[in-house]
């Protein structure tokens, strides 16, 4: 009876309680009952490339030196970056000149992460959030204000975004695989700079040590 | 029984009345009301199971536990742009879903939906004071009516495929006409020994006669025109493993991949209400429709119904099951390759059911003769084994000559 063996998995998985569904937006139950349970989401991946944010040194001066490195690389031509020469007295970045305007335009941004791989200072890093359905143009364009973090360290929230625990905290540190140019001999070693509000972000560790937990 | 032909409907006889148009006028909105929702709560159904037996959840946002996911689905598809290709046989791709969304429909009307069938009362209501059955019409050719419906449907498919100028819903309605002309043969010989077994064509009479669980026609045919009959008949409803017409990662989306909006709409309500229909005949023809289930003298009855409504309320647990079961095959079943699905028809459901329909006349002759049983079912087995024999000689010397041809398969 081997042709009818196959009626008994589908069979068997029907009765089989546990669902691989995670129920996204909880849906009515969740907005009747604001029962939290229901509105999962798993947890995201660490690299996940999620809308930017613009950070600052531990001393709080930004990190931004208006090369327009990543405006060049942008495949979608959707960064717009003018620098601008630091005031001596109260400069705003520790370099010679600084990020005056920022903009990244989100309908056109396809979160390649290109400009954060060309970025000399890892001034542009990207989130985990990614739910941020804007309702009009003008939203669509984030400028340098929106996309800097504030004075903890953490990315503004606008009113149309849907942070979640821990899509803020990592916004950079995994930027880089496993090292610069993906050499295995920068594994274990810290290579980008301090933060506001994290300091300096923990090594990547080895990957065959990864490999192994994840095993 | 009485010699005179039957009436459609008993309370029709003797002049036309206000009472029983009103009847007849209630009937049928009920029917088509009732035929609307089934389909939205099929959809649902299938949805529901199939996302079980998929360890998902299923639809579960609009709607108590989502059922009302297919009413926002439609609303949705009516709102939609309605497209017509450049190249479309404009009247032909308008006509096209009328013509598979109507005989869905039609062919519901001969199903006997419920009524009163305990104590030999036949499935007779009591209705503002008219004797009736809960069927819209009972025609004294009931079945083939039925078999006569499903046949109009192909041709919405076919011709949907052909209007639209363009060339994968042309490949879909060619499957689809070679595929449902395959399949309707086995289907009418499958129905030939329920036919043989019941001496009606009649649906209310077909279920009259199946009073007790062994007068179940899928007993007293013997099993194999029910296999065959349902094999068939998802092959005729174009669902899975036989949706060779719709075969998406073949045929982009088969015969309805240029319609849109409330054209593709109807096409998908047809489909649904095929398979609820082709569930019911499947239980009128072989399960009882209606009857109650009753193992000898003893009825399952339910308790605190009243008789009239236990009909519809058995009627729909056994179409349940039947449903559940088409459900369950598309979880389980790949798609049939087009040869394969060739195959099993013309060379596996067709005989079959010829030679178990031979069977079943022989042995009725051999009653009515007088023979001996055993001698009659030896001498049939005999034949239909002799048949089968000049059956694969004949393929294999195809066979032969194809490959000496030089085709290759």
């Amino acid at each position: 009876m081997g042709y009818l063996g196959g009626f008994l998995v589908t069979l068997r998985q029907h009765g089989y309680r546990k669902k691989v569904t995670t129920e996204y937006s909880g849906g009515r139950v969740w907005r009747r009952k604001k029962d939290d349970s229901r509105d999962r989401k798993i947890d995201k991946p660490e690299r996940l490339h999620g809308r930017h944010v613009l950070n600052r040194y531990e001393d709080g001066m930004e990190k931004c030196i208006g090369c327009e490195l990543c405006a060049g690389v942008c495949p979608a031509r959707c960064i717009y970056v003018r620098g601008r020469d630091n005031d001596p007295d109260n400069p705003t970045s520790p370099g010679e000149r600084f990020g005056f305007v920022y903009e990244i335009n989100y309908l056109r941004c396809i979160h390649c992460d290109l400009c954060v791989e060309a970025c000399p200072t890892e001034a542009i890093t990207e989130s985990k959030l990614f739910e941020f359905s804007f309702t009009n143009r003008q939203d669509a364009i984030y400028t340098k204000d929106e996309l800097l973090v504030d004075d903890a360290g953490h990315p503004r929230q606008l009113p149309w975004e849907d942070w979640r625990e821990g899509e803020d905290t990592h916004t950079s540190g995994w930027m880089r695989a496993t090292a610069p140019s993906g050499d295995a001999g920068f594994e274990g070693v810290v290579s980008w700079s301090g933060e506001l509000g994290h300091g300096v972000r923990a090594p990547e560790p080895v990957q065959s040590e990864r490999d192994a937990e994840d095993n | 029984m009485t010699p005179r032909l039957p009436a459609v409907d008993p309370m029709l006889e003797g002049g036309l009345l206000w009472a029983p148009l009103l009847v007849v006028l209630v009937k049928v909105l009920v029917v088509f009301l009732v035929g609307l929702v089934a389909t939205m709560l099929m959809v649902w159904f299938e949805r529901k199971v199939i996302a079980g037996m998929q360890n998902r959840i299923g639809p579960n946002k609009a709607g108590p536990f989502g059922l009302l996911q297919t009413l926002a689905d439609g609303t949705k598809l009516f709102m939609k742009e309605d497209l017509i290709p450049e190249r479309a046989d404009r009247f032909v791709f308008k006509l096209a879903p009328y013509l598979a969304f109507v005989p869905a429909f039609l062919a519901f009307a001969i199903i006997p939906l419920g009524g009163d069938w305990s104590n030999g009362k036949a499935g007779m209501v009591t209705l503002f004071g008219q004797q009736t059955r809960l069927q819209l019409a009972d025609p004294p050719v009931g079945v083939l009516f039925a078999l006569a419906i499903s046949s109009i449907a192909v041709y919405g498919i076919m011709l949907a495929g052909w209007s639209s100028g363009s060339k994968y819903p042309l490949l879909g309605s060619v499957r689809a006409s070679a595929q449902m002309v395959s399949y309707e043969a086995a289907l009418g010989l499958s129905l030939g020994a329920v036919l043989l077994v019941a001496g009606t064509l009649s649906t209310s009479g077909i279920v009259g006669q199946q009073v007790t669980l062994g007068d179940w026609n899928v007993i007293t045919t013997g099993f194999v025109p029910f296999i065959v009959f349902l094999i068939a008949a998802t092959a005729e409803l174009n669902r899975p493993p036989f949706d060779l017409v719709e075969a998406e990662q073949e045929l982009v989306g088969g015969f309805n991949t240029e319609y849109a909006s409330i054209r593709f709409a109807l096409f998908f309500l047809a489909e649904f209400m095929n398979t609820i229909t082709m569930s019911a005949l499947i239980v009128t023809l072989f399960f009882g429709g209606p009857q109650p289930v009753s193992i000898g003298s003893t009825v399952l009855d339910i308790p605190f119904l009243p008789g009239a409504l236990e009909g519809t309320v058995w009627l729909l647990l056994k179409v349940l099951v039947f449903l559940y079961v088409y459900v369950w095959f598309r979880a389980t079943l790949p798609r049939f390759r087009y040869d394969q699905l060739m195959d099993l028809g013309w060379k596996l459901l067709i005989p079959a059911s010829l030679g178990w329909f031979m069977l079943l006349a022989a042995q009725r002759v051999g009653n009515r003769a007088g023979w001996d049983r055993w001698t009659v079912t030896l001498v049939t087995a005999l034949v239909i084994v002799g048949a089968y024999a000049l059956l694969q000689a004949a393929l294999k010397v195809s066979r032969d000559n194809r490959e000496r041809d030089g085709a290759g398969f």
